[in-house]
């Protein structure tokens, strides 16, 4: 038995995804806008109809309506019922699924202590601020004791300190049941999510424990998720040989030379000069990147200082040597299974 | 410090200034032709009592059916994405647009003896042209529309992400539409039963095309104020102050309400 199977299809999107997700097990969707990461979630929770074959807790719901699915759905916005207070709000689940009065409240004051806000059980959700009722959304969900949770975007809309409130919320609403996570941001698939799925052009391109999908990136976008610089060649006793040229020494290297490899390095790591030693790259732009200087060359690229920027005053043209140190290098064997396109 | 940062300007006042006197002068003008002296023997008068409780009760109970009829029209048409309830919503706003005395004529044409549904009404032993129910069918054929427009207005502010999360809550469809989306509509509800029972109140053309002008059955308060144009100008206008009181209370509290709110009363 799974806690969730779900082959989603529109062919008019062009999307075609297989997800599965263990009982207990929180996982992370990942992917370009428009990759079709909203057509999963919307296919799981019943609004998109016709899209393909959907298993909650091993019973197929696919012809099933939205209210019969009991999913938990939280989105980019709070979406709270404007005219009931928050008590209210979370009882709503419960009522709906003929939960006499008082047991629904008190379903409702539990759900709300689990998040941590209880104590705004009698306010109304205009008065709440963003991250208040992104908790209180929450808590609306859990309510329902849903069989599967989805959450979609649940803090992309919110500022910095309000993020922190709510990841704390969602970690304590993922345990004990699967739960699906879209998010662009890295620190909640992080905090959140045990494994990792890469949905690009309507696929699956990449997939796999979240340590293993951040740290050793097989995509594009995987890679670029997690802020490194991704890039390939062929092993060599040293590290990688680039398929653009040059090499890159790794003391992180599993790959017996000869094999399809990606190496990995943080952008700030690599250092960049005008001659000397380094693998040469003509540079194709540069600009700025939060508070430092982003040079791209070639497929490589590095994050300078300004200062250092200045120095070197290079302009897109300009042949320039990249370096990144051994020890910031990883490198690992290409899977089989997901080329880079 | 000013509200209006893009600013007015400074003719702007001018036009609608002549606007609103346009509006204000004939019924001041009106008022102005009111025989103080026997305004309350007029108004009081058993004929005038009769058509205004007529006029009352029937556009109450022409309000209340089209709220039954028209809500659920409202709703299809806010989250229908199909080309034909475009053409759906264009015959049911039709009455907007017709001369009220054309709806008669095709309200006499369907409910009066020989039309489809006035043959199979009669042949159960049942009238309806020229009967107060017939004042009331037409009430509601020419007032409908402006429920349906309001209501269906405030549903399509917004769309429904919270419809959505209520069934994701295990709400059934019945239960969302009467806990979220009926909450959700409430402004374009209070507005439109305003605008709709005005206009029912106000109506004339197609109640006297397909109702008739009998006292205490069909005579409401406008046909009274037409009928007494002719004979006695003086009851005429003291009824015609009534209804103009009795259109302010209705309409007036929604409007200063939705000049607060930002908001107008109008669909």
């Amino acid at each position: 038995m799974t806690g969730l199977r779900a082959h989603v299809v529109r062919p008019d999107r062009g999307v075609d995804v297989t997800i599965e997700v263990a009982p207990g097990e929180c996982v992370a969707l990942i992917g370009p806008n428009g990759a079709g990461k909203s057509s999963v979630l919307e296919a799981v929770a019943g609004l998109l109809r016709h899209a393909g074959r959907v298993e909650i807790s091993g019973v197929d719901v696919t012809t099933a309506p939205p209210h019969r699915r009991r999913v938990g759905l939280v989105a980019q916005r709070a979406d709270l019922f404007p005219h009931l207070s928050v008590a209210r709000n979370v009882a709503y689940g419960p009522r709906a699924a003929g939960v006499a009065g008082r047991e629904a409240r008190e379903r409702a004051a539990t759900a709300l202590a689990a998040v941590e806000v209880a104590d705004l059980a009698h306010r109304a959700p205009a008065t709440l601020s963003g991250g208040q009722a992104q908790r209180v959304a929450v808590a609306r969900a859990l309510a329902t004791d849903p069989a599967v949770l989805l959450l979609d975007e649940p803090t992309s809309a919110l500022d910095v300190d309000a993020r922190v409130s709510v990841r704390s919320a969602l970690a304590t609403a993922v345990v004990g049941r699967p739960a699906l996570l879209v998010t662009h941001d890295p620190l909640e698939v992080v905090a959140l999510a045990a494994r990792v799925v890469v949905v690009d052009g309507g696929h699956v391109v990449e997939s796999g424990p979240t340590a293993e999908v951040l740290g050793r990136p097989q995509t594009p976008f995987a890679a670029a998720f997690s802020g490194l610089v991704l890039t390939s060649g062929t092993a060599d006793a040293d590290g990688i040989a680039l398929d653009g040229g040059g090499g890159l020494a790794s003391s992180d290297r599993t790959v017996p030379p000869g094999r399809a490899a990606h190496a990995v390095y943080h952008p700030t790591a690599a250092s960049v000069r005008r001659d000397g030693a380094g693998v040469p790259r003509r540079v194709l732009s540069v600009e700025p990147r939060d508070g430092l200087v982003r040079i791209r060359a070639g497929e490589l690229v590095a994050d300078v200082t300004v200062a250092v920027a200045a120095r070197l005053g290079v302009r897109p043209g300009d042949e320039v040597r990249l370096e990144v140190p051994p020890e910031e290098v990883t490198v690992f064997p290409t899977a089989p299974t997901s080329p880079i396109d | 410090m000013t509200r209006d940062p893009v600013g007015t300007p400074w003719w702007l006042p001018v036009p609608a200034l002549l606007g609103g006197l346009f509006v204000v002068v004939p019924v001041l003008a009106m008022v102005g032709r009111v025989d103080w002296t026997s305004f309350v023997a007029l108004v009081t008068s058993r004929s005038s009592l009769t058509a205004l409780g007529l006029s009352l009760g029937t556009a109450a109970a022409a309000t209340g059916i089209a709220f039954v009829l028209g809500f659920p029209l409202a709703v299809l048409f806010a989250r229908a994405r199909s080309r034909w309830v475009g053409v759906a919503r264009a015959v049911v706003l039709l009455p907007l647009v017709l001369p009220p005395v054309v709806g008669g004529l095709a309200l006499l044409a369907a409910f009066g003896r020989i039309g489809p549904v006035g043959a199979f009404l009669a042949d159960h032993g049942l009238r309806i042209a020229f009967t107060t129910a017939a004042v009331v069918i037409a009430q509601v054929f020419v007032a409908m529309p402006f429920l349906v427009s309001s209501i269906e207005g405030a549903l399509r502010v917004g769309d429904d992400r919270l419809e959505r999360v209520a069934a994701t809550l295990g709400a059934r469809p019945s239960r969302v539409l009467l806990t979220v989306t009926v909450p959700r509509a409430l402004p374009g509800i209070g507005s439109g039963l305003v605008l709709c029972f005005a206009r029912a109140l106000g109506e004339f053309g197609a109640t006297l095309t397909f109702a008739g002008s009998l006292e205490g059955v069909t005579r409401t308060l406008p046909l009274e104020v037409y009928l007494q144009r002719e004979v006695d100008p003086d009851t005429a206008v003291a009824l015609a102050l009534v209804l103009v009181v009795v259109a302010l209370v209705v309409i007036g509290p929604s409007s200063i309400r939705g000049a607060r709110s930002g908001r107008v009363a109008a669909p």
